[in-house]
C-alpha cells in the first residue's frame, strides 16, 4: 500500500515535470514552425522523449507491465562518398555533422510518435486532475487506469514495430551484401595476386624449358623441376585459398563432419556434438561453420583454452550453436574484430550472438540462427486437433447428402413435377415449406463443404501466423 | 599383383593415370568415372589395387570415399589408394579405422612424382599403407602435448613421420640418408617410447603407430 502511494507521488511530481516541458515545448514548437528557429526542435524532443519515457518506466512498472517506445530506429551516420564528402540531398558537405542533423531533424518531425507524445503531453495533466480522486482512494485500481491510459498513448503500434522491424532487415541485408563484396573483393585479390601470378611464371619457366631443350638438355631439366615445383606450391595455394572461400568437408559431408575436422586439425582438444537430423540449407551451413572456426581460432590465441566443447542442435526450426572453453574468459565483443565479424555473418539470417565471457572462465558463447531449418524437420507440421480431424472427415464424408439428393435433385424433381416422391425429404413436407426445405438443404450442402475445406487451411495459417509474425505485431 | 582399376571423374587425370600406370607395368582393367560404377567395379573385379577420387559423380560429395568403404567392408583389406584435391584427418581416420591394412590416402598433386606415387600404389597393393605427408603432419600437430612425442628426439621424429607416412626401413633409410641398422635403432626407440609392443611386419607397425596417434588425440 505505502508503495502503492509513493508510485502516485512520483506519478505526480512527474506532472510538475510535464507542465513545464509542455510550456517549453509549445514555445520551442512555436520557435520552430512560427519563426523558423529549426535548431530548437531536437533539445525539445529529446526533453518531451525524457519525460514521456519515464512516464512509461513509472506507469508500467506500478501496473507491472511493459511499456514498449514507439520510436523509429534512429537514422545511421552519414557514410562518406568516395571522394570524401557527405551527400545531403543535393548538397556536398565536407565533414558529417550537418548531414547527421538533418537526418535527425527529419527523423524527429516524420515519426508520427513524436506528435503522439505531444498529444499525450497536452491531455496528460487533464487525465491525472480527473484520476487524481480513484489514485488517492484506490490507488491499485487507479495506477493500472493510468497505465492503460498512457500504453494508449506511448506504447509501440504495430506500424511502429514494422517499421522498427523493417529498419532492422534493412541494415541486416545491407551489412549481408557489404560483407560478400568485402569477400568477393578478397578472393579476387588472393586469385590475382596469388595463382593468377604463379601460373604467369610457371609458362614461363616451361617455356624458358622449352627454348633450352636443343641446345642444353641439362639445364631444362633442372627448369622442368622447378615448374613442377612451382605447380605444387600453386595447388598447394589454391587449396588454401578454397577453405578460405568454402571448404571442401562442407560442401562433402554437411556441416557436422566439417565441425568435427576443423576439431581434429585444432591445437585444442575439442569434443564436438551434432544433433541435426538432415543437412540445413548450404547458406546456412557455411555461416555457421565460419563462426564455429572464428570461435574456435578466438579460444586457441587469446583464451588461453585447452579444452572446448562444440554443440550443434536444431530447436525445431532454429538451429543452435554452443562454444563453450575453459579459457581464462574476458572475451569483450567491443574490442574482438572476430565476434563482431561473427555477428555480420550471422546478421543475414537475423542470428543473434550471445557472449558470457566472466574473466577467469569459462567462456560460452551461444549462437542461434531463427527459422533457418525447414518446418518438417521437427516433425511438427500442424497438426490438426483430433476433434477438428473428425469434423472435418465427418463433413467430407455426408456434406453430398444435403446439397445432392435432398437438395439439387429433389428441387430438380419438384421443378419437373415428378410424382415420385422417393426418399426426398422436402417432397413430403406441406407444399409451402417444400422450397424453403429444398433451398436449405443446398445451402447446409454448400456450407458443410466450405467449413471442411476451410477449417485445416485456417488451422494452418493460424500456426503460420504464429511462427512468422512477431507475436506483439499479431497481438498487439 | 597388378590389376587395377581407376575411378577419376576428369577425363585428362584419368587417361593420366591410365598411362602412367600402363607404363610402369600395370595392367588397367578398369578406368571409371561414378560413384556406382565404381562399387561396381570393385566387387565384382576384385583389382589387385584401386586408384579412387574422393568427390565422384553423381552427387560429387563424397562418393568414392563412400563407395571405398563400402568395397572394404565386404571384401576386408581390399587394397584401395584414395586420391584427393585436399586432405582431411577425418577421411583418414575413417579409412584407417578397419585396422586392416591395403589402404592409401594421398592428394593429388603427388601424382607429379611419378616414381614415389608408383612406389605407394605398389605398396598399396601389397598391404601397407600410403599416407599423405600433409596427414601425418596434421596428426602429430594434433598430437603436440602428447608426452611420449614430446620425448623423442628430432631425428626419432622424422623417422616416425616417414614410418607413419607407410615406408620400409629400407625405404626410410634412402630417404633419410641413414643405415639400415640406424633406421632400426630409432624404430625400437620410438616403439619404446610410444609403450607399443615391437614388431617385424612393416604394415601392422605402421597401423600401430597411427592407431596411437588417433587414439591419444580423440580422447
Amino acid at each position: 500500500m505505502l508503495r502503492k502511494y509513493g508510485q502516485v507521488l512520483a506519478l505526480l511530481a512527474l506532472g510538475v515535470a510535464e507542465l513545464v516541458t509542455l510550456v517549453s515545448a509549445f514555445l520551442c514548437l512555436l520557435g520552430t514552425f512560427g519563426l523558423g528557429m529549426v535548431f530548437l526542435l531536437p533539445p525539445q524532443v529529446r526533453m518531451v522523449r525524457w519525460v514521456t519515457g519515464t512516464a512509461r518506466r513509472l506507469a508500467g512498472g506500478a501496473a507491472d507491465m511493459v511499456i514498449e517506445p514507439p520510436y523509429l530506429p534512429e537514422p545511421p551516420p552519414p557514410q562518406p562518398q568516395a571522394d570524401g564528402l557527405y551527400r545531403s540531398h543535393r548538397t556536398l558537405y565536407k565533414t558529417p555533422r550537418l548531414p547527421a542533423w538533418n537526418d535527425r531533424w527529419k527523423w524527429m518531425v516524420t515519426d508520427p510518435a513524436t506528435w503522439r507524445d505531444m498529444l499525450w503531453l497536452l491531455l496528460d495533466p487533464v487525465v491525472k486532475a480527473a484520476l487524481l480522486p480513484l489514485l488517492v482512494l484506490l490507488p491499485g485500481r487507479g495506477l493500472r487506469l493510468y497505465a492503460a491510459w498512457c500504453e494508449l498513448l506511448l506504447a509501440a503500434t504495430p506500424a511502429s514495430r514494422m517499421a522498427g522491424r523493417l529498419a532492422r532487415l534493412n541494415r541486416a541485408r545491407n551489412l549481408a551484401v557489404d560483407t560478400q563484396a568485402v569477400e568477393m573483393r578478397r578472393i579476387e585479390r588472393d586469385l590475382h595476386d596469388g595463382t593468377q601470378a604463379r601460373l604467369v611464371a610457371l609458362g614461363m619457366t616451361i617455356g624458358a624449358a622449352e627454348q633450352l631443350m636443343d641446345s642444353d638438355l641439362a639445364a631444362a631439366r633442372t627448369l622442368m623441376a622447378k615448374a613442377k615445383e612451382a605447380s605444387a606450391e600453386t595447388l598447394t595455394e589454391l587449396r588454401r585459398l578454397i577453405r578460405g572461400v568454402h571448404p571442401p568437408v562442407l560442401a562433402e559431408r554437411g556441416l557436422g563432419d566439417a565441425v568435427r575436422a576443423l576439431a581434429m586439425d585444432s591445437p585444442l582438444r575439442v569434443s564436438v556434438e551434432v544433433d541435426l537430423p538432415h543437412r540445413p540449407e548450404a547458406p546456412v551451413e557455411a555461416a555457421a561453420y565460419f563462426a564455429v572456426s572464428e570461435l574456435l581460432a578466438n579460444a586457441a590465441r587469446h583464451g588461453g583454452a585447452e579444452s572446448v566443447r562444440i554443440d550443434i542442435s536444431g530447436d525445431g526450426p532454429n538451429l543452435r550453436v554452443l562454444v563453450v572453453d575453459d579459457g581464462w574468459g574476458g572475451a569483450d565483443p567491443s574490442k574482438g574484430s572476430g565476434l563482431n565479424g561473427i555477428e555480420r555473418r550471422l546478421a543475414a539470417f537475423d542470428g543473434v550472438v550471445a557472449i558470457d565471457s566472466p574473466p577467469g572462465g569459462p567462456t560460452t558463447v551461444a549462437l542461434e540462427l531463427p527459422r533457418v531449418l525447414p518446418e518438417y524437420w521437427a516433425g511438427d507440421i500442424v497438426k490438426l486437433p483430433r476433434w477438428k480431424t473428425a469434423t472435418v472427415v465427418f463433413l467430407w464424408s455426408t456434406s453430398w447428402l444435403p446439397l445432392f439428393p435432398q437438395g439439387i435433385v429433389a428441387g430438380a424433381a419438384k421443378a419437373l413435377g415428378s410424382q415420385e416422391r422417393s426418399w426426398f425429404l422436402a417432397l413430403y413436407l406441406p407444399q409451402p415449406w417444400q422450397w424453403p426445405c429444398v433451398a436449405f438443404m443446398i445451402l447446409l450442402g454448400t456450407v458443410m463443404y466450405v467449413v471442411a475445406a476451410t477449417l485445416p487451411a485456417l488451422h494452418n495459417r493460424e500456426a503460420y501466423m504464429c511462427q512468422n509474425v512477431p507475436r506483439h505485431v499479431l497481438f498487439p | 599383383m597388378n590389376r587395377v582399376l581407376i575411378a577419376e571423374d576428369l577425363y585428362l587425370l584419368r587417361e593420366g593415370l591410365v598411362h602412367l600406370l600402363q607404363a610402369h607395368g600395370f595392367e588397367v582393367v578398369a578406368a571409371v568415372e561414378s560413384g556406382p560404377e565404381l562399387l561396381r567395379g570393385l566387387l565384382e573385379l576384385r583389382p589387385d589395387v584401386s586408384i579412387v577420387d574422393v568427390r565422384l559423380p553423381p552427387t560429387f560429395t563424397d562418393e568414392g570415399l563412400q563407395a571405398s568403404l563400402r568395397a572394404r567392408r565386404e571384401v576386408p583389406g581390399l587394397p584401395i589408394l584414395v586420391l584427393s584435391q585436399h586432405v582431411e584427418q577425418l577421411y583418414a581416420r575413417e579409412l584407417l579405422a578397419d585396422g586392416s591394412g591395403g589402404i592409401g590416402y594421398l592428394l593429388k598433386d603427388r601424382v607429379f612424382n611419378a616414381e614415389q606415387f608408383v612406389d605407394a600404389v605398389r605398396r598399396v597393393a601389397a598391404g601397407g599403407t600410403a599416407m599423405d605427408p600433409e596427414v601425418i603432419a596434421k596428426l602429430l600437430a594434433g598430437n603436440a602435448r602428447n608426452e611420449p612425442l614430446a620425448a623423442l628426439t628430432p631425428r626419432e621424429r622424422e623417422v616416425l613421420e616417414q614410418m607413419a607416412e607407410g615406408r620400409s626401413n629400407a625405404a626410410i633409410s634412402q630417404r633419410l640418408h641413414l643405415s639400415e641398422s640406424t633406421v632400426a635403432k630409432h624404430t625400437a626407440g620410438i616403439f619404446t617410447k610410444l609403450g607399443l609392443a615391437p614388431s617385424d611386419d612393416d604394415n601392422r607397425r605402421v597401423l600401430a603407430v597411427l592407431a596411437h596417434l588417433d587414439s591419444r588425440q580423440s580422447s
